[in-house]
């Protein structure tokens, strides 16, 4: 057996298994339920242009941005009724996938 | 004297050609710790076995000035020879001229050694090293990518097909190797992406090298596109030629056979698996134990550790292992390891090669990344791959066998010829523990003791059910054996295996999860 190995404990069924723990499982990030009232980029790309200010009454299916990414205009909508919290870019923002855009409340 | 002159003509005419990009584009090869397609060609193959051909072909371009230019042999070299007396079809694309890049004719070329390779039923072996569409050429390029993809899905399980990657292997130019049966990289040598670290900066504004992106390690360890890593291109050459004595030349035959050996000595298969099911060990030691010679051939050694894959001999012939390996996280099943396992196990079925399988599992990997990256999914295609499977299957449960990674490590139940146990299995639907805490719940949460309760009733299951008896009681073991008569048990059953024949239900192709 090889001596350097590092191991560690993995509980199935609630048996702790000694053995080595793979990076993938240790940089595993926890389970977050997803917020309506953050808008996240789902695809990398840059904000184009931007329909609401802070403050103003939004409602579901409103056009909130203009997210242009693989030359495409995508519409970001309104998923719910609700009143702008923040907006976290400006025009011309490049942003990667899951960056928060815009708050809702 | 005039046949003199021609060949002579001929010699210059070679000779011109066969310095490739020129002098200077050599140079820069070397300096990339690279060597030319044609050395390349020559280190892989026997000695004086290659024959090249369309070594004068080139392009007939016209767009965009390229009616002036010369590209020899259309910058990639065909031909065949043999490595180890086997014969094998061969390209390797040639850096040195117009940096290996892909037009019409360059592509006409390896279509035509690859139909070449299944006509006549023998190995392919590919090197790429380009940097991708020759653009000038336009839709002609991108019509010889499609051409060589459709050939690499028809040849697939044909004949068998390697893929070296020695230079940037960019874009679509990716999807051929993705289509082969084994991908090797070299370390520092070996790019391959979809899109490269430039679209990737300018999109995103991330910076990253290649190498981090799509170099040998990534592919390696995190991807699992790669199914070889070595630190150089001998040693890649070398790792090549070691895989082509364990496959056959096509599918209708059977891998050469080898003079039989003993497995060494010092792996005891007695003394490798600890007792307490919940300790870990390598398992590679019990496939050395169980060999000729103790010589395993790992694939995906980097990658999805949790299940070890590989080729070894048994009395001579090639056999597949699929092995949990409890040292890294404690032998579970989950995404990756499936997927791994399942494209090996439907390797060796499409060339002939039985499959041992070796079970030590906890069962599959909890958590909500699994579940939502679709270990349903990527879990099935086990199953599928060994129910599918008609070459001879044989499987020895080491120790724990538990729950669904039971019926998924070739059971019974998936049609395995011959199921083995050692005393010290545990086959049952989950560990002792978590049994105990489900069927005992009552008695242990009324006790006045629950601690001493919960002891006394996983005790109680252990000794009724963690144990290889119940299993052997209805038949889904034959034998309960002793470790040190694994390998008799398992080359007796290879040899009666040799005829297996299964008659299987008409269909035009089954459709496996993926």
């Amino acid at each position: 057996m090889n001596k350097e190995v590092k191991l560690g404990y993995l509980n199935i069924n609630t048996s702790l298994y000694k053995t080595r723990l793979s990076e993938k499982f240790k940089n595993r990030k926890a389970y977050k339920p997803a917020d309506p009232k953050i808008i996240l980029s789902f695809i990398p790309g840059t904000v184009l242009d931007i329909f609401v200010e802070v403050g103003q009454e939004v409602r579901k299916g409103e056009n909130l941005m203009i997210l242009d990414a693989m030359k495409m205009q995508n519409k970001l909508k309104c998923p719910i009724d609700g009143k702008v919290k923040s907006i976290a870019v400006i025009k011309g923002a490049k942003v990667s996938k899951g960056t928060v855009l815009l708050e809702l409340e | 004297m005039p046949v003199n002159k021609k060949i002579r003509e001929l010699q210059e005419k070679r000779e011109k050609v066969l310095l490739g990009g020129g002098e200077q584009a050599i140079e820069k090869q070397k300096a990339m710790g690279k060597r030319t397609a044609r050395e390349r060609i020559m280190s892989l193959l026997d000695e004086n076995s290659f024959n090249e051909y369309d070594l004068f072909v080139e392009h007939d371009a016209r767009d965009f000035d390229m009616d002036k230019k010369s590209l020899p042999s259309d910058g990639v070299v065909i031909g065949s020879g043999t490595v180890y007396g086997a014969p094998v079809a061969i390209f390797a694309q040639d850096f040195t001229v117009a940096g290996g890049s892909l037009g019409l004719m360059h592509s006409r070329k390896i279509t035509k050694i690859m139909d070449h390779a299944l006509k006549m039923r023998m190995p392919l072996i590919g090197i790429n090293d380009s940097g991708g569409a020759r653009i000038q050429e336009g839709v002609n390029s991108l019509a010889g990518y499609g051409e060589i993809f459709f050939r690499n899905t028809i040849s697939s399980g044909v004949i068998p097909q390697i893929s070296v990657i020695l230079g940037p292997c960019a874009g679509g130019a990716v999807y051929s190797p993705a289509l082969t049966d084994f991908v090797f990289v070299v370390d520092k040598i070996s790019k391959m992406f979809i899109t490269g670290p430039e679209v990737i900066k300018t999109v995103l504004g991330e910076e990253i090298s290649m190498e981090d992106l799509g170099g040998a390690r990534v592919h390696s360890e995190v991807t699992g596109n790669a199914h070889f890593f070595a630190m150089s291109e001998e040693e890649c050459f070398d790792q090549i030629k070691k895989l082509i004595t364990f496959i056959p030349w096509n599918n209708s035959k059977k891998a050469l056979a080898f003079p039989p050996a003993e497995p060494k000595p010092e792996y005891n298969i007695n003394k490798i698996v600890p007792e307490d099911p919940t300790l870990p060990y390598d398992v590679k030691d019990v496939i050395r134990a169980i060999v000729d010679n103790s010589d395993f051939f790992e694939i995906m050694e980097l990658y999805a550790k949790n299940i070890v894959i590989g080729f070894g001999r048994m009395g001579g012939r090639t056999t597949g292992f699929v092995a949990n390996q409890p040292m890294e996280m404690a032998g579970v099943l989950d995404v990756d390891s499936s997927d791994k396992a399942a494209r090996f196990i439907r390797y060796c079925d499409a060339f002939n090669i039985p499959i041992i399988t070796l079970v030590d599992l906890p069962g599959y990997l909890p958590g909500v990344d699994q579940e939502h990256a679709g270990v349903i999914r990527h879990g099935a295609k086990v199953l599928y791959a060994y129910s599918e499977a008609t070459v001879p299957k044989l499987t020895v449960i080491l120790r724990k066998a538990y729950g669904g990674g039971y019926i998924a490590m070739s059971s019974r139940h998936l049609r395995a010829d011959f199921v083995f146990a050692w005393p010290s299995a545990e086959i049952a639907v989950m560990g002792p523990e978590g049994a105990a805490n489900i069927i005992f719940r009552k008695e242990i949460t009324s006790a006045k003791d629950p601690d001493a309760m919960r002891k006394q009733k996983v005790e109680e299951y252990k000794a009724k059910f963690a144990n290889p008896y119940v299993a052997a009681s209805r038949g889904y073991v034959d034998a309960v054996i002793e470790p040190s008569e694994t390998r008799r048990f398992l080359m007796h059953s290879i040899e009666v295996s040799e005829h297996k024949s299964v008659p299987m239900p008409d269909k035009k192709h089954g459709l496996p999860p993926f």
